[in-house]
């Protein structure tokens, strides 16, 4: 289970999370919505410890956080082993062949063997369709390609939940299909997902759970069902500007 | 001439391997450690509070102090102030051991900015990325950040490397044997001054050859993953 108690992150002039009460439960995929500047990145961020807010609890598996205090870097690292992050622009490190980039993290950090960590990243690679790429360079393939290695990537540390932010916003139709697709089977395998998106659609299919941040506060949190056929005025108007 | 030439070679060539290319090597492998250090402590920016803050600071103070001087000043006058100088204030260093510590101060001041030059052109994404996989800050340098870094930094490197090279001939003005001031003793017992200074331009413009093939080849190795194309 992931959970925080009154997380609050700011920035110079900006209270980009304010006062953050939520639960992410196991095995479901709960999906953050919110205009752009609500903070979705910030609370993402936030998880996988690459943004330390000031104040507030932070549960996950077995440790608990206290923001208000120093955190220790082993701690730090363990928690960030918990909670994979699959960005916007990907990020697949260039030098690396798509083989090296699925094992970098479980050889060198989780210590896994050369040969265990290759077979299970070639199991993930046939996963989402790419085990003819496993020799090349990642910027010989295409976005869409390039972010489901990056999902694999992200699967190979065996995390308890993956955090994507905005997975498909970069891609075109037809390759934010196959992203889709791939985040549409983890949510089958029960993959605790906590998911970024702008896509309305991937919302109301996958979501077991549905959090509107806006201004870093929670607006609204519930079932997809409540979301699109029983919304509040405000949820109303942010749907309406969606559409067009 | 040939006779000259052949007769004059070995001792050249054999001051070049005592004294000329042991002080460029040395100093250039001091001078990549001083340059990767401090670009390191340029880059990072100071966690944490009070006096470990400060401490930082300071110490990036002193790193920049370094760099200004050693770039501001000439070469020539640093390595007389090593070797000459220094001795009045009851600092005594041989002629090559001076050498070293102000080539290697030199060059490394130089290397300082190419090397900060080459960390801060990789993407903060690829920090962020190689720490959200769980990777530790060492991790994150030495399998992520220098193996991309090194390809921004090699031509700038290979010149300071080069322009060394070329600077050990200074070390002839502080009694250092190399190259360049045997050929000016040689010259000095056959009277043929000319002969003696392009056979000495020659060994150096081969040495310094053999380093941008390396640099060519290092170059290529460290780009190859930039492959255009599926
Ligand atoms: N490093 C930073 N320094 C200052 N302000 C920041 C920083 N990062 C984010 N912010 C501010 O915090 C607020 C929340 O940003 P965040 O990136 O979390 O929004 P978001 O919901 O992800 O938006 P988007 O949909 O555009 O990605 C914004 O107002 C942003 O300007
Ligand atoms: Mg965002």
């Amino acid at each position: 289970m992931l959970k925080l108690e009154h997380v609050d992150k700011e920035y110079a002039d900006h209270h980009a999370l304010n006062d953050i009460n939520l639960e992410f439960q196991e095995h479901e995929t709960t999906v953050l919505l919110g205009p752009s500047g609500a903070g979705k990145s910030t609370l993402l961020r936030s998880l996988n410890l690459l943004e330390e807010p000031e104040r507030g609890i932070y549960q996950i598996s077995d440790h608990t956080i206290d923001f208000s205090k120093d955190i220790s870097n082993k701690e730090k690292l363990q928690i960030r082993q918990l909670t994979g992050m699959v960005f916007q622009s990907w990020n697949l490190f260039p030098h690396l062949t798509i083989l090296q980039n699925i094992t970098e993290g479980p050889i060198h950090v989780l210590k896994q063997s050369k040969a265990d960590a290759e077979t299970n990243a070639e199991r993930l690679l046939k996963l989402v369709g790419l085990e003819d790429t496993k020799n090349r360079f990642p910027n010989q393939l295409s976005g869409g390609q390039q972010q489901r290695i990056s999902i694999c990537r992200a699967l190979a540390m065996n995390p308890e939940y993956i955090l994507f932010d905005e997975p498909t916003s970069a891609l075109d139709p037809e390759l934010e299909a196959q992203v889709l697709r791939v985040l549409l089977e983890l949510a089958e395998e029960k993959q605790s997902m906590i998911v970024v998106t702008h896509n309305l659609e991937f919302a109301r299919r996958v979501a077991n759970k549905i959090v509107f941040l806006e201004n870093g506060k929670i607006e609204f949190e519930g079932t997809a069902d409540e979301f699109f056929n029983h919304p509040t005025d405000r949820i109303k108007a942010f749907l309406t500007g969606m559409t067009f | 001439m040939w006779d000259t030439i052949v007769k004059s070679t070995p001792e050249i060539v054999g001051a070049g391997i005592k004294y000329s290319i042991p002080l460029a090597l040395i100093s250039f492998v001091i001078a990549m450690v001083i340059a990767v250090a401090t670009a390191l402590v340029r880059t990072t920016e100071p966690k944490g509070s009070g006096i470990t803050k400060f401490l930082f600071k300071l110490l990036k103070w002193i790193i920049s102090f370094y760099i200004w001087l050693f770039r501001s000043t000439p070469l020539l006058v640093q390595l007389f102030i090593v070797f000459f100088g220094l001795p009045s204030i009851g600092v005594e260093l041989d002629a090559f051991t001076a050498g070293i510590i102000t080539f290697s101060l030199n060059t490394g001041a130089y290397c300082s900015e190419s090397v900060r030059g080459a960390i801060i052109s990789i993407p903060k994404s690829q920090w962020e990325a190689a720490y959200a996989i769980g990777m530790s800050y060492s991790q994150v340098l030495f399998r992520i950040i220098f193996p991309q870094a090194m390809r921004v930094a090699i031509p700038p490197v290979s010149n300071s490397f080069i322009g060394l090279v070329k600077d050990t001939s200074l070390a002839s003005s502080i009694t250092i044997l190399e190259m360049f001031t045997v050929s000016q003793q040689i010259a000095a017992k056959n009277y043929e001054p000319m002969l003696m200074y392009c056979m000495v331009a020659v060994y150096y413009a081969v040495f310094c050859s053999i380093l941008s093939i390396g640099q060519y080849y290092l170059e290529r190795y460290t780009s190859r993953y930039i492959v255009t194309g599926g």
